[in-house]
């Protein structure tokens, strides 16, 4: 049985280490929060804010205190919030450690495209270019194929790029997958019941 | 010679101080009204506006740009407003002429302006976006980052290795204005901002060359304890005393009690 959403982040939690720093991208990565133990690892939110907590109770909310998505939220105690250039100085310096990030699509060199798709609607790129060039670990969290059945781990990305062979690891409903150097992707796990040839048949690049 | 034999310099005139217009500009910052604060405002200036989506605008100077009736503008905000507010209100009047920013999402105030070519949008990088005021606040004309290479945001701009890695050129971004929110001023522009609201207002202030503050509370000087100053009011030229805000949510998420 492949994994459900709530099963890909409890299995993208797993990746994080007590005492990490890590942004969560809009979308899907947004779920880990969910299954992170109190006080494990510490959330950094672009627009601003480290520590970030949960949702706010209803009619604790506060406009000006928000997520990257815009959503409101909370901050931790420990939390502290600064400006953006402090903010993408955190990020492009360096000192978060794991970014998990929604994809369109993951070449088997870990070249990562989530900001366009082509022909469409141009939405803007926001942080994520920042986010996958200046974190120290890229996570890349999606469904494996497209609604239409198309592949979207690929030997090579036809959709705008967002960075070049930053992403480390991919987690899917079916799996968990390593581009590599080679351009082939590393079979970590699958998802109970799921076969590698199952895998391979909708993987437009080769498994290790 | 004596120093009483030579006539005391005078505080302007020919024989008073001299050097670049602007020296000697941080007199009195306060005034009383939006309208006196926008004063300066031209038609095809570059105008930064701070804010992350709508949270911490400036409200009551973004109305005031409108009311003011300048047009040809150049917009430089991390987004254009959204579901119809904050800067969509200059979208609505028409007095845009181009957008940089990171992100667009569903504006589609802009959306439908970007399409028609009545407004061109140049996307930055979120972090780049802020590099480069920060830069331009800095005396830094251009800088080299990771961000971007590889990917179209590359194109035409030079790219050097540096310690094995490839890295861009990106340039300083300024601008004429800037409008921002802060939770606390004092006259002398010391700010406070709250929470996250303060995003790029600050490196926003750093490279304008008026930057202009609506202030949700005003106070005296030493009423903000000097470590306790978010940005020193060196960066800030005009405030504004607006007490009512909006506030507006763009998407209220809670939990449920217990």
């Amino acid at each position: 049985m492949p994994y459900s959403k709530e099963q890909m982040a409890q299995r993208a939690a797993a990746e994080i280490p007590e005492g990490a720093i890590v942004n969560l991208g809009i979308g899907l990565p947004t779920l880990v929060a969910d299954y992170l133990p109190a006080g494990h690892a510490w959330l950094h939110s672009e627009n601003g804010l480290l520590g970030m907590g949960p949702f706010p109770y209803e009619g604790d909310e506060d406009p000006q205190l928000i997520n990257a998505g815009k959503q409101t939220v909370t901050v931790l105690p420990g939390g502290s919030t600064f400006d953006s250039s402090q903010s993408f100085a955190m990020i492009r310096g360096g000192h978060v450690d794991l970014a998990f990030l929604g994809a369109m699509q993951v070449s088997a060199h870990g070249d990562l495209a989530n900001w366009a798709v082509p022909g469409g609607k141009v939405m803007g790129v926001g942080g994520a270019m920042d986010l996958a060039s200046g974190c120290r670990r890229v996570v890349a969290m999606m469904q494996h194929s497209t609604k239409d059945g198309e592949h979207k781990l690929v030997a090579r990305c036809d959709y705008p790029l967002t960075a070049a062979r930053v992403v480390a690891r991919v987690i899917t409903e079916l799996g968990v997958f390593d581009p590599t150097p080679e351009g082939a992707f590393r079979v970590v796990e699958l998802a109970p019941g799921v076969t590698r040839e199952q895998v391979a048949a909708v993987t437009g690049a080769p498994l290790l | 010679m004596t120093a009483s034999s030579t006539p005391a310099p005078s505080a302007s005139g020919p024989s008073g101080p001299s050097g670049p217009p602007g020296l000697g500009r941080h007199r009195h910052k306060v005034v009383s009204s939006v309208t006196e604060a926008l004063a300066d405002l031209r038609d095809g200036m570059t105008i930064m506006v701070g804010g992350f989506g709508l949270t911490g605008n400036a409200e009551a100077l973004i109305r005031g740009v409108v009311e003011r009736g300048v047009r040809d503008l150049t917009l430089v905000s991390n987004n254009a407003g959204n579901l119809g507010k904050g800067l969509a209100q200059w979208l609505h009047a028409g007095i845009i002429r181009k957008v940089v920013c990171s992100y667009i999402g569903n504006n589609d105030d802009l959306h439908t302006r970007m399409a028609s070519g009545e407004v061109k949008v140049e996307i930055t990088p979120q972090g780049t976006l802020a590099e480069r005021m920060r830069a331009a606040g800095a005396g830094i004309p251009a800088f080299f980052t990771p961000t971007g290479v590889g990917t179209v945001i590359a194109e035409g701009k030079e790219v050097r290795e540096f310690d094995g890695r490839t890295y861009l050129m990106e340039r300083a971004l300024s601008a004429d204005v800037a409008l921002i929110r802060a939770r606390k001023a004092d006259q002398f522009g010391n700010l406070r901002f709250w929470r996250t609201a303060r995003n790029f207002s600050p490196v926003m202030a750093t490279e304008a060359r008026l930057t202009i503050v609506g202030a949700d509370e005003l106070v005296d000087n030493g009423a903000i304890d000097p470590d306790d100053v978010h940005l020193p009011g060196i960066y800030v030229h005009r405030i504004v005393h607006v007490a009512e805000h909006e506030n507006p949510f763009e998407y209220r998420t809670t939990r449920k009690r217990g």
